[in-house]
């Protein structure tokens, strides 16, 4: 277990170290000039070359790399002082530490993405298991019918349907808005839950589906008939034996889909004008501001691939034959 | 007086999408206490359907059930599930063939041994698993004590089969069916399987059903024999007597695809020519008349159109006068 935690560790590091370096040398691709950025009105062509010296931008790339890269864990000092670690630099745009930012707006993006995967965890596998336990019944087809819908559902159409009828007809909740949970969980959660509710109906209908047909394929298993040949009961059968065995399936496309829980987070964040991580990275681009852009790219993937590594823990200790392989 | 397991006309037949499968048609058999009913016939001949409908394992909404099952004298057809369910793996239990996917890869072999034994006796997790290893020791487990905490896939396949002997066994059951136990070992492995079947029903006096499609097996283990072909039986006697003087043109065949020691090992086997029936629309008369070499030597065109009463007792299904196969005695 421990080593296949290092070796996961290990190819972790690679993959983001590989996606830094593209993203740092693809911005030097682009055909712009980052220190106009923080030239002001009147700018010379002297004064563009201090701004490039001060901000190392007259080195060459893979030495600015290798600068920006280090400074992460060892800090850096700069012409305004010194950064300390973990050190992302400066933001062009608003000449702000890029890691205050980061550590202002990653909160919403996670709150969002985590609450979210509770949600379409729960509901969708539940809702797929219940399916299942009454297959062929009108709570089967209605569930199925709702998953049919629910998977011609998009986020933005869900979030102004949610926006129109939960906040501005029903008056039931408040607009979506985030509020750190270490302040008042009430009001994160209250704030959160549209988000969630939003990001979730494009995944409950997948999860629905899967585990409903999982748990089928699991009930006529044979270990399955052995549970009844001992004399289990019908929910002794269910859960001990039918659900822990669609239970590794579900984590490994639950991995799968991680990715696309970050895009749904920050898709959800556009649709609700939260500021999160994908707001940051856009504007990171347009404004060409590279330590921002850097370290947002770097803090998304690292979760994605810490995410990542816990679901592939969390699959080996459901399964045996990996864990004791 | 009726014996302890007592199937009469049973019918089993599955709703699918093709049409009415009739798996099993009337289908009687005994088996007594401290006896070994050995049934046999070719993969397909409705034998696991057979035993799947004593425990009540069929899924209701597709399948139904005819006749009588009488286990000591209660008909389990018609027994609520609730009934069932305290029956099974108590004092009825079953061996099934694969004993790699027959198990859950997800809980220690000992749990799954222990699972029926806190069920049915309220026995404490401490006392379950003392039991488990007492099974464990039964059917021949090397240490015990520690193996009762892994997985089934940290076991060999004869490992296994035990373990899942010792999970079938764990409540005395008075019936005990293993389903193709030895089908998916070696030789050596297959043998030592039977005898530890042979000796734990010498200690218990269960009733055993063992299902082969290999005589073989039932020549060393079984008292009685009931071959099945297309879901129906088509000659019932002691093991002795089928063996040794079969009378059905089927099991005819069955002993002549069977390696005997005492042959040439070169000497070719040969197979029963043709395949069964397909059960959804089976052939009219005689069911084994498509592959029968027989056919001709029943006056008139019986062997087509009428169907041979199933053997009572010592018989066979089959319009053949007796004795007509006195030839073939082995
Ligand atoms: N649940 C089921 N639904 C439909 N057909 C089935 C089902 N179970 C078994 N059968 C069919 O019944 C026949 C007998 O099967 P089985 O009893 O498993 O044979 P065997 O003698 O090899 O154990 C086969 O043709 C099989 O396809
Ligand atoms: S009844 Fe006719 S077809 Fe059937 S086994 Fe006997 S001889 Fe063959
Ligand atoms: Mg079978």
């Amino acid at each position: 277990m421990l080593r296949f935690l290092a070796r996961r560790t290990l190819g972790a590091l690679v993959i983001i170290l590989l996606i830094s370096a593209i993203t740092f040398f693809l911005f030097f691709a682009l055909p712009s000039e980052p220190a106009l950025m923080s030239c002001g009105k009147n700018c010379t062509a002297d004064s563009l070359a201090v701004i490039n010296k001060n901000l190392g931008l007259d080195q060459p790339v893979p030495v600015q790399y290798w600068h920006y890269m280090a400074g992460i864990f060892t800090g850096r000092e700069f012409s305004a002082g010194h950064c300390p670690a973990p050190c992302f630099g400066y933001s062009f745009a608003n000449q702000q530490p890029v890691w205050d930012t980061i550590v202002d707006r990653f909160p919403t993006t996670l709150s969002i993405a985590l609450g979210g995967a509770v949600v379409f965890l729960v509901v969708g596998v539940g809702v797929g298991m219940l399916a299942a336990a009454f297959r062929g019944t009108w709570i089967d087809k209605l569930f199925s019918s709702l998953s049919l819908l629910g998977n011609a559902l998009q986020i933005y159409f869900v979030g102004v349907l949610a926006l129109a009828v939960l906040v501005s007809g029903l008056h039931w909740m408040d607009n979506p808005a985030y509020h750190p949970i270490t302040e008042d969980p009430v009001k994160w959660f209250t704030g959160m839950l549209i988000p969630w509710l939003v990001l979730s109906v494009i995944f409950i209908a997948g999860y629905s589906r899967m585990t409903r047909s999982l748990m089928i394929e699991q009930l006529s298993e044979d270990h399955v008939r052995t549970a009844r040949a001992k004399g289990l009961g019908r929910s002794a059968v269910f859960f001990r034996y039918a659900w822990r065995g669609a239970l590794a399936p579900i984590v490994t496309i639950f991995g799968i889909d991680l990715g696309s829980l970050f895009s749904g987070a920050i898709i959800t964040e556009f649709t609700f004008s939260l500021h999160g991580l994908g707001r940051l990275a856009v504007s990171s681009v347009t404004g060409t501001d590279l330590p921002m852009l850097m370290a947002v790219m770097l803090v998304g993937c690292t979760a994605i691939v810490l995410a990542n590594i816990v679901v592939d823990a969390a699959y080996a200790l459901i399964d045996p034959r990996v864990r004791l392989a | 007086m009726t014996a302890f397991l007592s199937v009469r006309d049973l019918s089993v037949r599955f709703a699918t999408e093709d049409g009415v499968v009739r798996a099993v048609d009337g289908l009687s058999f005994d088996v007594e206490r401290g006896r070994t009913l050995g049934i046999v016939g070719e993969s397909g001949s409705g034998k696991s359907v057979t035993n799947l409908s004593v425990l009540g394992l069929h899924d209701p909404r597709t399948t139904e059930i005819e006749g009588r099952i009488l286990l000591d004298g209660q008909d389990l057809t018609t027994a609520p599930e609730s009934v069932l369910e305290k029956l099974r793996g108590n004092r009825m239990a079953m061996i099934f063939q694969d004993s790699l996917t027959a198990l859950s890869p997800y809980y220690t072999v000992g749990r799954q041994i222990a699972e029926p034994f806190r069920k049915h006796t309220g026995a404490s997790r401490r006392e379950a698993r003392l039991r488990a290893i007492e099974m464990l020791r039964k059917v021949g487990i090397p240490n015990p004590a520690l193996r009762v905490d892994d997985y089934p896939h940290q076991f060999s396949g004869g490992m296994r089969q035990r373990a899942m002997i010792a999970m079938a066994l764990v409540c005395d059951p008075e019936l005990l069916i293993a389903d193709e136990p030895t089908t998916a070992l070696d030789v050596t492995v297959q043998a030592q399987i039977l005898d530890l079947l042979k000796d734990l029903q010498q200690q218990t006096g269960s009733a055993i059903v063992l299902i082969t499609h290999d005589l073989g097996v039932v020549a060393g283990t079984a008292d009685d024999v009931l071959v099945m072909y297309a879901g129906r039986a088509v000659e019932r006697g002691t093991a002795r007597e089928v063996l040794r003087s079969p009378r059905h043109p089927y099991t005819w065949g069955l002993l002549g695809s069977m390696p005997r020691l005492t042959s040439p090992v070169d000497e070719p086997l040969t197979p029963i020519p043709g395949s069964p029936p397909s059960l959804l629309d089976p052939p009219p008369g005689c069911p084994f008349h498509p592959r029968c070499a027989y056919v001709d030597r029943v006056g008139g065109d019986r062997c087509r159109t009428e169907r041979p009463e199933p053997p009572e007792g010592r018989g066979a299904a089959c319009h053949l006068p007796d004795g007509a196969g006195r030839g073939r005695t082995r």
